[in-house]
């Protein structure tokens, strides 16, 4: 019988090395697995490269992952978040580095990487800062920019409702980064706040077919708060 | 062209500016039914408040909304459910929700009619900045902003005239690192409305008060009537 759901926080993080690149779901604070965040404080794992929208905010979540200095490098789009104080105080000590990268693009190389396509050319940041020092070539007279595909050694996710056999669905836009970033990783670990019996999903509504999935936590903590 | 803060302060004073809000709303009168239009962060959310409830303008957050209503009644707030400014939104009937790397293809993929962003600078030949400034380049943050430029089939800027020292945030060519060369096709400020032509900036309505001369002496590149 297959059984992806683990009983306890630690067997979730089990096995998470030092130097990983951890994807992290969420858009600001929706859709962003703290409790799972907090595990991993707690598994202990450093010298982390986190990819992320957001660099996050105040002291919690994300935040307080890179506050306990286990991270090494930041990759996200938008860092100037409305209260980015940890980040801020780090990059500024030249603590922590910063890679920052089109929104879409980020998607676009997390699915790629999921999706086995290697690389791909696109036109956002073309004949940006951004661009430099990437391969450019012009399709249909248009300058473009070769991308390569974003590999996550570990993803972290947070959905709605979860089965054993670690089909997920998302709530609103909290689905965001969640599905992408599941299909990129080599170890996929979903937080949950409902877990059902096998077949009781809505295949229609499956947002994330299990074969993505390699563990899921029940974490009900309820509503999240905006940051 | 150097514009001196108590000048345009003086300018400013000698005439009615328009609020961020009006700003915005005075963008959505422009907005035809029908459009699939995408708001980024700051003046442009706002646009969401004023587009007419009988006019069906569609509207697409990058999270993963397409669809999106105006704010919620305190009572009636969706925690999961938050705009590009992460700030609650409501859903309108008919509205949907999709992963990041879709949202992207709405964006990249030449399905948006209009984009309406924010920007530090424009230039008359289009060239805008919005992501990066000598000043906080602690924080780039591009967010969505260069899928956008380069996606949506045109793209608006909402902002100020002038930044808050009196320089003009028009201007022949940009100073700060650029978002996308050549895209932007008009601009809304609590000044003026300009289109960005073959021919620079093309005045095509002045705030009530202020003269075209006033106009021209708080804008840093040349200005042409509208005929």
């Amino acid at each position: 019988m297959i059984n992806k759901i683990v009983q306890s926080m630690a067997e979730a993080m089990a096995g998470i090395r030092d130097g990983s690149v951890v994807l992290i779901g969420g858009f600001g604070s929706i859709g962003q697995p703290n409790a799972l965040i907090y595990g991993l404080i707690e598994q202990g794992a450093k010298d982390l490269t986190v990819v992320a929208n957001n660099a996050g905010v105040g002291h919690s979540g994300l935040a307080r992952l890179m506050e306990v200095g286990r991270v090494r490098k930041i990759v996200c789009s938008y860092p100037r978040t409305s209260d980015p104080v940890v980040f801020a105080e780090l990059h500024r000590a030249g603590r922590i580095e910063l890679e920052v990268m089109p929104q879409g693009t980020m998607a676009e190389r997390l699915r790629a990487a999921g999706a086995g396509i290697p690389a791909f050319y696109t036109p956002t940041s073309a004949g940006t800062k951004l661009a430099e020092g990437k391969e450019v070539r012009k399709f249909s007279g248009r300058q473009c920019v070769l991308e390569e595909a974003f590999f996550g050694d570990v993803a972290l996710i947070e959905a709605w409702e979860a089965d054993r056999w670690g089909n997920l669905t998302y709530q609103s836009s909290a689905r965001n980064f969640n599905p992408v970033m599941a299909m990129a990783a080599k170890l996929t670990i979903a937080q949950a706040q409902h877990i059902v019996e096998l077949g009781a999903l809505d295949p229609e509504k499956v947002g994330t077919a299990g074969i993505f999935v390699n563990r899921v936590v029940h974490v009900p903590y309820g509503e999240p708060t905006v940051t | 062209m150097n514009v001196h803060a108590n000048a345009v302060a003086k300018t400013l004073a000698a005439c009615k500016p328009w609020s961020r809000e009006a700003i915005a709303a005075r963008a959505a009168h422009d907005i035809p039914e029908g459009w699939y239009v995408n708001l980024g962060i700051g003046i442009p959310v706002l646009v969401a408040n004023y587009v007419p409830p009988e006019r069906e303008v569609i509207i697409h957050s990058e999270n993963g909304i397409l669809g999106m209503g105006p704010a919620p009644e305190p009572d009636k707030i969706n925690p999961w459910l938050i705009n590009a400014s992460k700030k609650y939104v409501t859903l309108r009937p008919g509205g949907s929700y999709m992963h990041h790397a879709d949202s992207f293809a709405i964006i990249r993929g030449g399905h948006l009619d209009l984009c309406v962003l924010g920007a530090f600078q424009v230039a008359e030949n289009g060239d805008f900045a919005n992501w990066a400034t000598a000043d906080n380049d602690g924080m780039p943050s591009v967010g969505g902003a260069m899928d956008l430029a380069v996606g949506a089939k045109r793209v608006w800027v909402l902002m100020e005239h002038t930044t808050k020292h009196g320089a003009s945030k028009l201007m022949h060519r940009c100073t700060y690192p650029l978002t996308a060369p050549g895209v932007v096709k008009r601009v809304y400020t609590n000044l003026a409305v300009l289109d960005v032509t073959a021919d620079g900036f093309v005045v095509r309505e002045i705030v009530h008060g202020l003269s075209f001369e006033a106009l021209q002496d708080v804008t840093g590149a040349p200005l042409r009537r509208a005929h």
